[in-house]
């Protein structure tokens, strides 16, 4: 590719990076907090019994929809602390 | 045709036709300036805010096939079917990180497809083609399976000919090419209260008529038990857990690589809505787990598939415990549920076509009118040639082809998702990755035999490890080892690329593309160098 760097985005990303927004950076220690609903669902013998069920429901069922709270409770923690330090 | 038949089937007619009037008046829908450019007509104007893109991404990703194989493969297979559940929990904060990066740097240098993204980041036209070619062929028999949750419908209101399915593929292709993206977006809404309503009123009902959930299982484990050869189980058995885990795993990882997500991700107008929307999206997760039961609820109420045709399991199931009218309208449901991943998909494969094939090689001035009238005749072109599949050839064929689809777009996976956290990788070494990774996914795949159809190849997608020589009968995702399999050499090939000093290409990106947010400038868009 021949094609020159675009200067009009470093130019001012220059003038932000100076101004009163601080660089942006999607760096955080909370991120790590997504690992847990990445991990847990796939480890079977957490959850591959029949006992105890839940309203009649084997446990393989109801705990694996239960990890979708997971997934939401990591998800939104790691945006809101990201929105937090921005603002 | 029975009398409960005609009444499904006139109150399926209603709800299509209202939904089909949405789809051509959606081309007015927040007043595009001009919807002759791939940002308006591919991209509904990148504008969509978090209640739109909740309801188009979910229309995309939960498509009507999902609500009607999963159920049918628990009902078939019992556990193992029920991977779709963790694989649509691990999928977003898996991608939270990935996608926001993938919409800033797309909304800054005005990528409408992966490929896009691929040939900037890379500088090489060679890995973009390789990356739109995958992403078309993943894509196609994927809108085909759409037809195959449809024509399940019919089947089941006494509807054996394919006219109807003609038709209504005719009147989508005509809003679609005259709305584009706006169309399944607004008809997303109709579509997701519809089957909102429907599960909600299914998982309560059925259960009930049926004596609860703690009979439907132990009428499921009867079921299983009494198989012989054994069919599947309630929990999973020894053999199948690496296999269910790495399904799960591989199947997220490859859901944001089709076109046809990113494309629903970069209609979007900002990061949080994205953020959010992996916050919200899970709701849908949660549908598809009630969803997944109904295939014990389906063996317990004694439901019959019609033939060997294993998908009809549900509409009969509906057939069977609900009123004419509510059935229609659960119908309806599926049927609209097609329509608006068909729609996306075929915007998604279309706009790779027309970006990384046609204006790369074809014709490379190509202003964003022209690129806008290709991208709409070749959407049409995409739905017809999904049609043929159906049509012509057996639906078999297309569940078939989807399953290969899934395992070859993961092989994107280096030069897409990793591509937008890192530039470590040499351009020709993704290149490899990809060609290794396609060639021992292909073997794997090549030698699973199907028990149910007799077929001796390309018969799902669990790969026993005996066959490597191991002395165990486990089994694994074919398309988890074969992405390894790719990574592993993209990794040893960039190495010795880069201590044979092979001339890499250049990377038209800089670091702050990848947090840029809406309100910032974006990269005046500069003709692609040759």
């Amino acid at each position: 590719m021949t094609e020159p760097e675009p200067g009009g985005a470093s130019g001012s990303d220059g003038a932000e990076t100076s101004g009163d927004v601080p660089r942006r950076s999607d760096r955080s220690a909370w991120n790590w907090l997504l690992l847990l609903p990445i991990v847990i669902p796939l480890i079977t013998p957490l959850f591959n019994r029949d006992s105890p069920r839940l309203g009649g429901i084997p446990m393989f069922y109801w705990l694996q929809i239960a990890f979708i709270v997971l997934g939401v409770g990591a998800t939104t923690i790691v945006y809101r602390v990201g929105k937090r330090r921005r603002s | 045709m029975s009398t409960g038949h005609v009444i499904e089937l006139v109150i399926s007619i209603v709800l299509f036709g209202a939904v089909a009037a949405m789809g051509f008046w959606a081309a007015r829908w927040r007043k595009p300036g001009d919807m002759m450019h791939l940002d308006e007509w591919g991209l509904g104007g990148r504008s969509f805010g978090t209640w739109i893109t909740w309801f188009l991404v979910g229309g995309d990703l939960y498509t009507a096939y999902t609500f009607v194989a999963v159920p049918a493969l628990v009902f078939g297979a019992g556990a193992a079917g029920f991977f779709a559940v963790p694989y649509t929990v691990v999928v977003y904060p898996l991608m939270f990180l990935v996608l926001i990066r993938l919409w800033s740097v797309s909304h800054r240098h005005g990528f409408v497809t992966p490929a896009d993204f691929v040939r900037a980041r890379f500088g090489s036209p060679t890995l973009a083609l390789l990356v739109a070619i995958t992403g078309i062929v993943a894509t196609m028999p994927y809108i085909a399976l759409q037809l195959v949750g449809i024509s399940a419908v019919l089947k089941t209101m006494g509807l054996g000919s394919h006219w109807p399915l003609v038709i209504a593929f005719l009147v989508l292709a005509a809003y679609t090419f005259q709305s584009g993206l706006r169309a399944p977006a607004l008809i997303a809404f109709v579509k997701d209260l519809l089957i909102y309503a429907v599960i909600i009123v299914t998982v309560i009902y059925i259960p009930y008529k049926l004596g609860g959930f703690g009979h439907i299982f132990d009428a499921a484990s009867k079921h299983f038990s009494a198989a012989t050869p054994p069919t599947g189980s309630t929990v999973l058995g020894s053999n199948n857990q690496l296999n269910y885990a790495t399904l799960a795993f591989g199947s997220a990882l490859a859901l944001f690589l089709y076109p046809h997500s990113v494309t629903g991700v970069l209609a979007s107008k900002s990061r949080n809505v994205i953020k959010r929307n992996m916050s919200a999206l899970p709701a849908y997760s949660f549908l598809l787990g009630l969803i997944a039961l109904l295939g014990f609820m389906a063996i317990a109420a004694g439901t019959t598939p019609i033939g060997k045709d294993g998908n009809t399991i549900v509409p009969r199931l509906f057939d069977q415990m609900f009123p004419s009218w509510f059935a229609g309208v659960a119908f309806a449901a599926v049927g609209i549920g097609a329509l608006v991943p068909a729609a996306i998909m075929s915007i998604a494969a279309a706009n790779l076509f027309t970006r990384n094939i046609w204006r790369e090689y074809i014709k490379r001035d190509a202003s964003p009118r022209h690129e806008a009238w290709v991208s709409k005749i070749v959407s049409l072109l995409v739905k017809f040639g999904a049609l043929l599949f159906i049509v012509v050839l057996n639906p078999q064929f297309s569940i078939d082809l989807q399953l290969i689809g899934g395992v070859i777009i993961l092989q994107t996976l280096p030069s897409v998702a990793l591509g937008l956290l890192t530039r470590w990788f040499h351009r020709w070494a993704l290149v490899i990755g990809w060609a290794a990774g396609m060639a021992i996914g292909m073997w794997m795949l090549y030698t699973i035999p199907n028990p149910k159809t007799g077929h001796l190849h390309f018969g799902g997608s669990a790969f026993s490890l005996s066959k490597l020589g191991l002395d165990t009968d486990w089994t694994i995702y074919t398309g988890f080892v074969a992405v390894i399999v790719n990574l592993l050499v993209a990794v040893i090939a960039t190495l010795i690329l880069k201590a044979a000093k092979a001339p890499d290409g250049a990377d038209a990106t800089t670091a702050d593309d990848y947090t840029a947010d809406e309100g910032d400038p974006k990269v005046s868009e500069v003709p692609v160098a040759v």
